[in-house]
């Protein structure tokens, strides 16, 4: 195919006539579409057909649940940057699309998912399968549409993606009846290059910065805050650039994990309601506070009231909406966090903060006598989950990705895992999706084949998503499993313990034979049981060269601290 | 924090299922709609929603924003009673027998500056444009009539300030073509 530039700059490639079901695939292409996840079904069978031909292309993966499709394409997307692609029939195959687009709405990730419908005169018949998707996902899309002509086809396509990954990203859905499939048209591609009604960032205003660096200038207690914004303008560099020139202690959210490497020496932990001792206290202490990339979630800031109120806010932000909305900011710099880090970093004052730096550290070793020493190196016979995921950075060396589902173990293997590079860790944050990481870590293997990927799963989450062991299976995906079963719904277990008097309503999870099951896919499995068979049954998953499965019997009743409890303050944070 | 009667105008790109997206903002948050009312503006095809709620200045602050972020949505804003002219339409219907017995129905058409619409043999439409204060004013005079039906439209407004959305929107489209 010829391509053409025409005089309003948009790349325009020759018409081609085909089906609407061969322009979806097609545009998709076009879009730089290598991979995409999905089920098919009656209302997208004509999309599938036109598959077929271009598989070299265009791999489909075959997950076995729609939930299981949109999840990998999360973690594909969140692994690699680009936008994750996913694809259902209409009806329950579209609804069960629904979590994943709404983790992705929360987590700012940006996903195409394509439906199909029923013929366009049948909608609103409730014909066979036929559900209003474009209803019940408007709350949970940055966007969508309902296509009835083939001719709409390409520029749905190419808006969906030009929508997904710019400004703050998220996920898309284009809905299609079955009709625009089989329909012929003239296919030409068009790049989408913008719309009056829709900004994706804002210019720098000049003004704002100086007034920040000002205030980061004349701060004597200065706070870094960052979160995913910094991973998703690409702006881990400019970053760092930015702490180490103003001297500034930094600390993540866990959608910011990573991108700051875990030993630098301005890196002082994660915040939050099971975050480290210090950057929860520090909040409270700070005289300025900078916010960058990050929205102030709840399980961040504990009691609103009683939250920073000592400290000027700076707040660094892509989203015009999301100033104020919880922290009311002396300084807002709205931009794309690359843009405004480069700029703000020329006006602020080369600086260190030593013994600012050192009063976390101070409260760091209070964490570490209390808390950290006992869950790495526990005094018990029984394991905890922080001396696995310790095994694992100990063999990993950081390298690895590692993908997270829900819970106890989620707040473990964010609290002690080590990272060197940024989009490392992969997890379900905003909404707390249990079924989230076996999905997500096939997604993340599969557009990162060169990094080692770790799923860290409770033994509730993996029966959430466990039949997504049929697609390790047959895409031979070499995902390592790790289930850290204390037979428990952790979470929620220890939440009865604190504040439900010990009454474990519904939380015992009598388990099968998990050894058995996931042999039963042919994937390779180990149990560990005693803390002398750890280590080198850690080795071995990750000497392993297909998909591995490990299960660790860790401490039934074990709690996750230090631990803000809800409604709390930040500095009220419990070490136990 | 205080609640006050706000009224936002909303424009928005012509399209499907925007007027959905717009309200989901309101009913996520639990706040009532007060009065909606949809229409085209000067632009072509540029749309406008009118819609009332009475809430907190914070409250609509941030729900313009959130209304503002939607893809499609043009520009958003909010004003108070004193920065808009506006106005309401309401129509009553009344059986004829009952008009032509009373005394004063020609008096209350008179005072409120209504003006009949239609008359059959068993029914009356009269119609007033006011503010909410003064369609109700003649729904309670015309009430011992026996008033078979009533409606109010939603309130639309058109703002004081001078900024032209033909302006705003050429501001935006220029943005676009310089990307």
């Amino acid at each position: 195919m010829k391509t053409l530039e025409i005089e309003s700059k948009l790349v325009v490639k020759e018409a081609k006539s085909m089906s609407g079901a061969q322009a979806v695939v097609q545009a998709l292409i076009d879009e730089g579409t290598d991979l995409m996840f999905g089920y098919p079904g009656g209302a997208i069978m004509p999309v599938y057909n036109a598959l077929y031909d271009v598989e070299d292309k265009l791999h489909h993966v075959l997950t076995r649940h729609e939930q299981g499709a949109v999840h990998a394409a999360q973690g594909y997307a969140r692994a690699t940057g680009k936008v994750g692609v996913c694809i259902a029939t209409s009806g329950p195959g579209a609804t069960n699309l629904i979590t994943g687009i709404a983790d992705a709405q929360i987590d700012s990730t940006p996903l195409v998912c394509i439906t199909g419908q029923v013929h366009s005169h049948l909608l609103g018949t409730d014909a066979f399968q036929e559900t209003d998707v474009i209803g019940i996902s408007m709350p949970v899309t940055k966007w969508n549409y309902q296509v009835t002509k083939a001719e709409e086809i390409p520029m749905a396509i190419a808006k969906a993606f030009y929508i997904a990954r710019s400004g703050k990203p998220g996920p898309v859905l284009v809905d299609i009846t079955k009709d625009a499939q089989f329909e012929m048209f003239d296919y030409q591609y068009k790049e989408f290059k913008g719309m009056r009604s829709y900004l994706p960032k804002s210019e720098l205003d000049e003004s704002c910065l100086v007034t920040a660096a000002k205030l980061i200038n004349s701060a004597k207690k200065p706070f870094v805050l960052f979160g995913q914004g910094v991973v998703l303008s690409k702006a881990e560099k400019e970053f760092k650039a930015f702490i180490e020139k103003s001297g500034i202690p930094s600390a993540w959210t866990i959608l910011g994990l990573s991108a700051l490497e875990s030993d630098h020496y301005l890196n002082v932990g994660m915040l939050g309601m099971h975050g480290n001792y210090a950057p929860n206290k520090m909040t409270n202490e700070c005289d300025v506070l900078i916010a960058v990339g990050m929205r102030f979630d709840d399980r961040v800031t504990g009691d609103l009231s009683r939250y920073a109120k000592q400290a000027k806010v700076i707040h660094l932000e892509i989203d015009p909406a999301e100033i104020d909305k919880n922290v009311k900011t002396e300084v807002a710099v709205l931009g794309d966090a690359k843009d405004s880090l480069l700029a703000l970093t020329k006006l602020v004052d080369k600086k260190q903060h030593d013994d600012w730096l050192r009063a976390f550290r101070d409260l760091e070793q209070e964490e570490l006598k209390i808390v950290i020493n006992e869950e790495l190196n526990p005094s018990t016979p029984v394991l905890s989950m922080g001396e696995v995921i310790n095994s694992v950075n100990q063999v990993s060396k950081g390298d690895a990705i590692v993908v997270t589902d829900v819970g106890q173990h989620q707040m473990v293997a964010c609290r002690y895992s080590k990272f060197n590079e940024t989009r490392s860790m992969i997890t379900s944050g905003g909404l707390g999706t249990m079924g989230f990481c076996l999905p997500a870590a096939i997604g993340a293997k599969m557009g990162m084949p060169n990094k080692e990927v770790i799923a860290v799963i409770g033994d509730g989450g993996f029966q959430m998503t466990i039949q997504e062991l049929g697609t390790i299976f047959q895409s031979k995906t070499p995902v390592k499993i790790v289930v850290l079963n204390n037979e428990f719904l952790g979470m929620v277990r220890q939440w009865q313990e604190l504040f439900f008097d010990k009454r474990y309503a519904s939380t015992t999870m009598v388990n099968p034979d998990f050894q058995a099951i996931v042999k039963g896919y042919g994937i390779e499995t180990c149990k560990v049981t005693k803390r002398e068979e750890l280590n080198l049954a850690v080795s071995k998953m990750m000497d392993h060269e297909g998909a591995y499965f490990l299960e660790v019997k860790v401490g039934k009743e074990n709690n996750v601290f230090p631990m803000v409890p809800t409604g709390a303050s930040v500095s009220e944070i419990r070490l136990k | 924090m205080m609640n006050k009667r706000y009224t936002l105008s909303v424009f928005t790109e012509d399209r499907v299922g925007l007027l959905n997206r717009v309200t989901i903002i309101f009913t996520r948050r639990k706040i009532n709609i007060e009065s909606i009312a949809a229409s085209e503006s000067e632009v072509e095809n540029v749309h406008r929603y009118t819609i009332v709620i009475n809430e907190s200045a914070d409250t609509v602050n941030k729900v313009v924003l959130q209304l503002e972020k939607q893809v499609e949505v043009i520009r958003a804003f909010y004003h108070e009673d004193d920065a808009i002219v506006y106005q309401e339409l309401a129509l009553y219907k009344l059986p004829t027998e009952m008009l032509l017995a009373g005394q004063d129905a020609e008096k209350i058409v008179r005072s409120h500056h209504a003006r009949v619409l239609a008359v059959e043999a068993d029914f009356t439409v009269i119609e007033k444009t006011g503010h909410k204060e003064e369609t109700q004013a003649l729904f309670d005079e015309l009430k011992p009539f026996g008033i078979l039906e009533f409606v109010r439209s939603g309130r639309i407004a058109i703002s004081k300030p001078m900024r032209t959305l033909t302006s705003i929107v050429n501001e935006l489209e220029n943005k676009i073509n310089q990307n």
